[in-house]
């Protein structure tokens, strides 16, 4: 299954946003994220399912004015 | 005291992270700026380097509060789900909102920042608005539930300083109580000191100390700047006259002609 994880292309077999952030490196990080343009709690993300296509956003703490 | 919602600070001025040359100039300029509010942003995570967890470790050293931008937001519905984001990652309900509607000037959409504003004041955000002058939609705001308001100087990075004085200070004069923070196109410390001598209650700078060849130095003229402008504005400013009044008394003066 492909989705795009910030922008690009990637092959996964995770079923949630929470797998998915696991396999990403990003499991333990300071990050929000957003499937298809809406807030995914970091408490829903384990029941956030994601299917082929899906945009996922994965956001952090950046500089900011 | 620096007001804002229920969190009181001593320090007028806030800060933006952006465009420093380096983390450390970033902190040794936080460091002389004596600021206690820092404005931070979220952007896309990188898989390989994670820059966001290392500025995040920066930014939780500081020691100070951080205020959570919006910043290029274009729709109201981007800007909600950022403040949403936001919210999570830096556990606050302070978010500086702005929702952009133009491209050249930065301008604020103010109708979109209206809407986005009411949303998240109902999902219990302290919302603080990035607007413009606009009195009429500055009382919206207000009605709306900000407790603060964060007018433009200048479009963002300009370094123009306060472009619309009359406006500004129209603003001042129509709302005395509610806090006012300049934001956005300040470039020297005397465009703070004006800004805080017409009774804004603090300033926002980024560009003009992460630009500076030195920005801790920078950062401390800043620092004075603001305090040397609401010293001034407590103090109670002469008004400006048209014609010469001599300041040395005219009686007793010699006839010697």
């Amino acid at each position: 299954m492909r989705i795009l994880v910030n922008g690009a292309w990637r092959d996964t077999a995770a079923a949630d946003v929470d797998t998915v952030l696991k396999e990403m490196g990003w499991g333990e990080s300071a990050v929000a994220t957003a499937l298809n343009g809406e807030f995914v709690p970091a408490s829903a993300r384990r029941a956030a399912p994601v299917a082929e296509g899906d945009r996922l956003e994965v956001l952090a703490p950046m500089q900011g004015g | 005291m620096l007001k804002l919602y229920d969190t009181e600070l001593r320090s007028h001025l806030l800060l933006g992270t952006s465009r420093y040359p380096s983390p450390a100039a970033l902190i040794e300029a936080v460091s002389s700026s004596q600021t206690e509010v820092v404005t931070v942003s979220l952007r896309r995570e990188s898989s390989g380097e994670r820059a966001g967890q290392g500025f995040w470790s920066i930014v939780r050293g500081l020691e100070v509060r951080v205020l959570p931008n919006t910043a290029g937001c274009h729709s109201v519905k981007e800007a909600v789900t950022t403040a949403h984001m936001a919210r999570e990652v830096f556990a606050t309900s302070w978010v500086k909102l702005e929702v952009i509607g133009e491209d050249d000037t930065l301008q604020p959409d103010v109708f979109g920042l209206l809407e986005a504003a009411r949303i998240l004041i109902g999902e219990g955000f302290q919302v603080f608005p990035y607007t413009t002058e606009d009195l009429v939609v500055a009382e919206r705001l207000l009605a709306a539930g900000c407790q603060v308001l964060m007018p433009w100087g200048a479009p963002i990075g300009s370094g123009r300083g306060l472009n619309n004085l009359f406006g500004l200070k129209a603003l001042r004069a129509h709302f005395p109580e509610v806090p006012l923070i300049i934001d956005a196109g300040l470039g020297v410390p005397s465009h703070a000191a004006q800004a805080m001598e017409l009774g804004f209650d603090a300033v926002l700078i980024n560009t003009a100390v992460a630009e500076a060849a030195d920005p801790a130095r920078m950062a401390a003229a800043f620092a004075r700047a603001v305090e040397a402008g609401r010293e001034a504005r407590l103090a109670g400013p002469m008004e400006p006259r048209d014609m010469a009044v001599p300041s040395t008394p005219v009686i007793g003066k010699a006839f010697l002609g």
